[in-house]
C-alpha cells in the first residue's frame, strides 16, 4: 500500500533522495509520492524511508491513511505530558 | 600581529577592580604551530584578525538532514531571518559552482566557500561532493569546508580529503547521553529512525570517532557548541576539554538561538537562551584550556561576503543566470587583492600601549564595552545609521579584546510581521545595552542625542582608526575623565557580565 505525503511537508528533501523506487518528487506546495510507483519500501528495507527521516510528525501517511508519526512520535514528548514538560523547560 | 590577540595597555599586574573581568583569552592563535596558523590566516571563521579582512560565503546546496536538533525547524526559507539552517535558495551544484564563481569574482577578497546546509552537508554526500568537485578545479584559490553534525564524518573522512577540504567544523553539543537526550529527539541511522538515549549513544560515538579521523588526516577541525542553558551549559567546559585533547584546534561556543516563531522545538516550548553573561562566562571557562571565538556570526546556509554582512540578495539564481565569468582572470585580481591585504596585515605591528597616566589608582579602573560600527578592514569606518551590527570590545587595564557583536536583530516571526522595522534606533540602543560608547565614522544629530540620553556616549572623530587603537584612546578619555574608578556608575550588564 503506497504511502502519501499531506500537508505539514516542509520541502526538505530529506525524504527524496532515500526512496528506492523514485516514488518521491518535489511538488507545490510540497513533496508528493507517486503512488504507482511507492512500494512501501517493501523488500527493500524494514521500514519505509521516507516516514523513517521525515522531520514533521502528521506529514506521511500510510496506506491505512494513518500518519506514521504521530504527535510526539518525533519531539519525544507525548501530548499529556506536554504541560509537565514545557514547564521544566521554561524552569531551565 | 595573530588573530585574537590581547593588546596589553601596560605591563602592572591586574587590578584590584571588583567588577575584574580584568584577563583575557590571549591570542586566539598564537600558541598554534606555524603551519596551521598558515592555513587560517585568512580564514574569516577561523581567525578573529582574519575576519576583519577577508570574507566567505555559504553554498546551499544540501538541504536534507539526518539528525533532529531541538534548536532547528527543517522549514528553511525565509529570507530575513538570520541564523543557520536557513536559506532563500536551494541550488544544485552547477548553480552552486556558477554563484560561486560568480561571487569569487565581484568580492575578491572571498577566500572560503563552506557547505554548511540548510540541512547538512554530508547527507547529502553527492551534491556536495559534486559542488566540491567542480570548485577544485574551476577556482583552486578558494578554500573549501563543510559544517556538520557529525553523524556521517567516519564514511566520508577519506572522501573529504580527496576533495581537499581543508577546514571541517563540527557541531558538539555534548559527550554525555544523558544530556543528550535533551537535546536530540532521534537520529536517521542505517536506514531506521533511532530515538531517544540509543541515537544520541551512537551520535555522540561517531562524532568523536570523527573528530579523531579528520585530526588522523591533517584536516584543521573547529567543534562548535551551541550554549543551551539548563542542558548543556556546565558540561560545555568538559566537551572543550575532550575536543581539545583529541586535536580540535578551535572551540566555538555560541548560545543557542530561541524564538517562539522559528516554529523549533525549544522555541516552542520557552527553552530560553542565555544571558550575555552567561555566555562569557562559559567562553572564559573554556578558554583555560582551549581557543575560544568570538567573533562566530552563527550565520545562514546561503550567507555571502564579510561576517556580518548578508550581499546574498546581490547574487540570486536571477541576477546572476546571464553573467559570464572569466575566472582565470578574477583569480589574478583576486591574487593581487589578497597580497595587500596580507601585506597591510603583516605591516601592523604589536604596540604596547601606554596606561591612562592621570591617575595613580588605574590599577582600579573597571572595565567597560565599547560598540564598533566597521565595515571591515579592522577599523572604524562604518556610519551609525548604516550599521546592522556592532563588534563589541572591552576595555580594561589588562588591555583590548573583542567579546563579541551585536545585532539590532530581525527574526520572523511569519509573514504579518516579516520585515517590520518600526524603530530601528529604539531596537540598536536595546541590542547596545551594556555599552558605555559607541564609535563610528559618523553620526547623525538625532541617533547621537538618544544615545546619549541612553548612557552610550557615540564617538566620531576616530573614523578611519584602527579599532584597538581607537577603543584604547577613548579608555584612556574615560580614565581622565574620572569615569572608569571601581565606584563611579556602569551600566548593569556590564557589571554583571564582568
Amino acid at each position: 500500500m503506497p504511502l502519501e505525503i499531506i500537508e505539514g511537508c516542509v520541502n526538505c528533501w530529506a525524504c527524496e533522495a532515500l526512496c528506492p523506487t523514485g516514488a518521491i518528487y518535489a511538488a507545490k506546495p510540497h513533496f508528493l509520492i507517486e503512488p504507482k510507483k511507492c512500494s512501501g519500501c517493501e523488500g527493500d528495507y524494514a521500514d519505509p524511508q521516507c516516514a523513517a527521516v521525515c522531520p514533521v510528525e502528521g506529514a506521511i501517511l500510510d496506506g491505512l491513511g494513518e500518519a506514521v508519526n504521530p504527535p510526539g512520535s518525533l519531539s519525544g514528548v507525548s501530548p499529556p505530558r506536554m504541560a509537565e514538560v514545557m514547564a521544566e523547560i521554561r524552569a531551565r | 600581529m595573530e588573530a585574537g590577540r590581547l593588546i596589553r595597555l601596560d605591563a602592572t599586574p591586574k587590578g584590584g577592580c571588583s567588577a575584574g573581568s580584568c584577563g583575557g583569552t590571549g591570542d586566539q592563535l598564537s600558541h598554534l604551530p606555524e603551519d596551521i596558523r598558515r592555513r587560517v590566516h585568512n580564514h574569516p571563521c577561523y581567525s578573529e584578525q582574519a575576519h576583519h579582512h577577508y570574507a566567505r560565503m555559504h553554498a546551499a546546496v544540501a538541504p536534507a538532514c539526518n539528525i533532529q536538533c531541538h534548536y532547528c525547524n527543517r522549514k528553511y526559507d525565509c529570507a530575513n531571518e538570520s541564523r543557520p539552517g536557513v536559506a532563500s535558495e536551494l541550488l544544485t551544484p552547477d548553480q552552486a559552482v556558477k554563484k560561486t564563481l560568480a561571487v569569487a569574482a565581484a568580492i575578491p577578497q572571498m577566500t572560503v566557500l563552506g557547505i554548511a546546509g540548510p540541512g547538512d552537508p554530508l547527507a547529502n554526500p553527492e551534491r556536495t561532493f559534486a559542488t566540491f568537485g567542480m570548485l577544485s578545479k574551476l577556482a583552486p584559490d578558494i578554500k573549501l569546508c563543510i559544517s556538520t553534525n557529525g553523524l556521517a564524518v567516519p564514511d566520508f573522512a577519506d572522501e573529504i580529503v580527496k576533495h581537499n577540504i581543508d577546514h571541517v567544523t563540527i557541531t558538539i553539543n555534548c559527550l554525555d547521553p544523558d544530556v543528550g537526550v535533551d537535546i536530540y529527539p532521534w537520529i536517521f541511522w542505517n536506514n531506521r529512525r533511532v530515538k531517544g538515549r540509543k541515537g544520541v549513544r551512537i551520535l555522540i560515538e561517531r562524532q568523536q570517532k570523527g573528530l579523531e579521523m579528520l585530526v588522523e588526516r591533517g584536516i584543521l577541525v573547529k567543534v562548535n557548541s551551541v550554549m543551551i542553558p539548563g542542558v548543556n551549559s556546565d558540561h560545555l567546559k568538559e566537551v572543550s576539554r575532550v575536543v581539545k585533547a583529541k586535536g580540535a584546534f578551535l572551540h566555538n561556543v555560541m548560545p543557542l538561538i530561541a524564538e517562539a516563531g522559528h516554529g523549533d522545538f525549544y522555541g516552542a516550548m520557552g527553552q530560553r537562551a542565555p544571558e550575555r553573561y552567561e555566555l562569557s562566562a562559559l567562553q572564559d571557562a573554556c578558554a583555560g584550556d582551549m581557543n575560544m571565538m568570538r567573533h562566530c556570526r552563527q550565520c545562514r546556509a546561503d550567507a555571502v561576503g564579510m561576517l556580518g554582512e548578508d550581499r546574498g540578495g546581490e547574487f540570486t539564481l536571477d541576477k546572476i543566470k546571464n553573467t559570464e565569468i572569466d575566472y582565470p582572470a578574477a583569480m589574478e585580481r583576486r591574487a593581487l587583492v589578497q597580497a595587500a591585504i596580507a601585506k597591510k596585515q603583516a605591516a601592523k605591528t604589536e604596540i604596547n600601549f601606554m596606561p591612562p597616566e592621570p591617575s595613580a589608582r588605574r590599577a582600579g579602573y573597571r572595565p567597560v564595552l565599547m560598540a564598533v560600527a566597521t565595515t571591515g578592514g579592522g577599523v572604524v569606518n562604518r556610519h551609525f545609521g548604516h550599521a546592522k551590527e556592532f563588534l563589541v570590545y572591552e576595555a580594561s587595564p589588562d588591555g583590548v579584546r573583542l567579546i563579541g557583536h551585536r545585532r539590532n536583530e530581525r527574526y520572523c516571526f511569519g509573514p504579518d510581521s516579516c520585515g517590520d522595522e518600526p524603530d530601528v534606533l529604539a531596537g540598536t540602543i536595546r541590542a547596545l545595552k551594556g555599552c558605555e560608547a559607541v564609535l563610528c565614522s559618523k553620526i547623525g544629530y538625532g541617533p547621537w542625542r538618544r544615545l546619549e540620553a541612553a548612557g552610550i556616549q557615540p564617538y566620531g572623530e576616530y573614523a578611519g582608526n584602527p579599532i584597538e587603537d581607537a577603543v584604547i584612546a577613548v579608555y584612556r578619555q574615560m580614565a581622565d575623565n574620572g569615569d572608569l574608578d571601581c565606584d563611579a556608575a556602569a551600566p548593569a550588564e556590564a557589571k554583571a557580565s564582568a
